[in-house]
């Protein structure tokens, strides 16, 4: 900024990407009762997604998944003092609205919810709240931060406890960042071409080495050791959904899971804290999925 | 010179950047043994209450603590700047902080995140220049002690929460900010913290 503000500058891209920032290193956590948010906030998480289902139930039971109830949302702001965010369905602009209007800290453009719309996503710069979004390789990602998200995390497949989908998309979106890194002026163009992405955040990518906003990764992480190895592999921080919740012992898988990603590199305490968990959730292989989320978006 | 950064989690890499620009060599601090050795520490930003609980895991609450009140000196940024306040309002029962300065804070008291935002900051002891400073769901400085200099106020909108309230203070070896210097390229806050502990160590 040029001239000295006194102003308050609320809704900036920096604060958007700001709050993704202090996020890192950490855990948030799917919740579907306030009672849940608070094992959650106990647990060390970092914020919490409110929602009315996890997706091993959206699966489960089917049916058309939308925005969550505004008393769930707001029964979970008043339990933890931690940041709440909420999801809202693909190009569901109205859902968004209501959760901007409900003061949550982030919506979720997410895959999870049954989209809105088979073309379009939110239009997420004509918010004042921050948005994180899923993608399965950098174009999607990108095409997602020239929408205006203000964090990216891979879709993985959710509510499968099966971390081989999440594994696939940070490799693939972490090595294109790389091959980026290595393209001339001339190359940069092809590779926007390739990706369906502005050159602008090619070449950002290229000159930087990383996404212009934080990484995270979802859709799988049911054990300590799935946070240490998708950490290792380039994620920034997690998002745990049904795999806390959906565990024999919620309270210490969560402040396992905790643990293992701040000490990622540290395999001792990663395996002292993945003693005696009980059972994680059962999960689904991937070969037997009929519906697949992460084809969900555009 | 080695400064460490407590790296439970939060934005650790950008303090590590700025140091880096300094020519500080820094280290993330995760277990007891990283705070060898060192001149001072960084607490970042990120969620104080997830903070408390791995300070606790990690066994670094009694040895950081101490370090502190040895006399280390020590620079928290927003969720740092609750970690070594000496009252902490707005928070959880367990929550831990340090009481490394003598003031009290409320956590979020700027508000949620829709309220987040940067602004231009006047700080004397960094020269005429103003300090952009962004601030995120940030803390509110409801006490000071005798002690405690302040070092810069919020601006006095007159229509938000927080007006004229201290966001920069010191005491001693410690320096809290309830913004985030890391977020921007200005590395004039951090220049002034190295100079802190230059001061200490002559």
């Amino acid at each position: 900024m040029d001239e000295t503000t006194t102003q308050r500058l609320t809704g900036t891209t920096r604060v958007k990407r700001g709050l993704a920032e202090m996020l890192r290193g950490g855990v948030i956590m799917d919740v579907v009762t306030p009672e849940q948010a608070r094992i959650a906030e106990d647990a060390g998480a970092v914020a919490v997604m409110a929602l009315e289902r996890v997706p091993a139930d959206i699966r489960a039971q089917g049916g058309v998944a939308r925005m969550s109830d505004p008393v769930l949302v707001e029964g979970i702001k008043e339990t933890v003092t931690i940041p709440v965010m909420a999801k809202a369905r693909i190009g569901h602009f109205a859902e968004a609205q209501v959760l901007e209007a409900l003061e949550v800290d982030y919506i979720d453009e997410s895959e999870v919810l049954t989209p809105a719309d088979e073309a379009h996503h939110i239009d997420k710069w004509g918010f004042r709240v921050p948005f994180v979004c899923g993608a399965t390789n950098l174009g999607e990602a990108l095409r997602r931060i020239s929408e205006g998200a203000a964090m990216i995390r891979s879709k993985g497949e959710a509510g499968t406890g099966n971390i081989v989908e999440a594994v696939r998309h940070l490799r693939s979106i972490t090595g294109d960042i790389r091959a980026v890194g290595q393209a001339d002026a001339a190359e940069r163009y092809r590779w926007a071409k390739e990706l369906q992405a502005p050159v602008d955040l090619i070449t950002e990518v290229a000159e930087t080495g990383r996404l212009p906003v934080p990484l995270f990764c979802a859709g799988g992480i049911a054990t300590p050791a799935d946070a240490s190895l998708v950490m290792q592999l380039g994620a920034e921080a997690v998002f745990v959904g049904s795999g806390i919740f959906k565990s024999e012992d919620p309270a210490r898988r969560a402040r396992a899971v905790v643990e293992a990603t701040t000490h990622f590199r540290d395999a001792e305490i990663v395996a002292k804290v993945s003693r005696g968990l009980g059972n994680a959730m059962p999960g689904i292989e991937a070969a037997a999925l009929t519906q697949h989320m992460a084809e969900r978006g555009w | 010179m080695r400064v460490g950064i407590l790296a439970l989690q939060g934005d650790v890499n950008e303090h590590g950047a700025a140091l880096a620009d300094l020519g500080v060599a820094h280290r993330p601090v995760r277990r007891p043994e990283d705070l060898d050795d060192l001149d001072g520490i960084v607490l970042p930003g990120g969620e104080s209450t997830a903070m408390s609980v791995l300070l606790e895991s990690s066994g670094l609450n009694g040895p950081l603590g101490k370090a502190l009140a040895e006399g280390m000196p020590g620079f928290g940024t927003c969720a740092g700047m609750i970690l070594l306040a000496r009252v902490v309002a707005g928070g959880r029962p367990d929550q831990r902080s340090f009481g490394a300065i003598d003031i009290g804070v409320r956590r979020n008291g700027f508000g949620r995140q829709l309220e987040s935002f940067e602004t231009d900051l006047h700080v004397a002891v960094l020269g005429e220049d103003p300090l952009h400073a962004v601030f995120i769901r940030a803390p509110v400085v409801e006490s000071v002690g005798a002690g405690v200099e302040v070092l810069a106020r919020a601006p006095g909108t007159g229509d938000g929460t927080g007006d004229g309230t201290p966001v920069l203070c010191r005491e001693g070896g410690v320096l809290v900010s309830a913004f985030h210097p890391e977020l921007t390229d200005d590395r004039r806050l951090h220049a002034y913290f190295v100079s802190m502990i230059e001061e200490r160590g002559h």
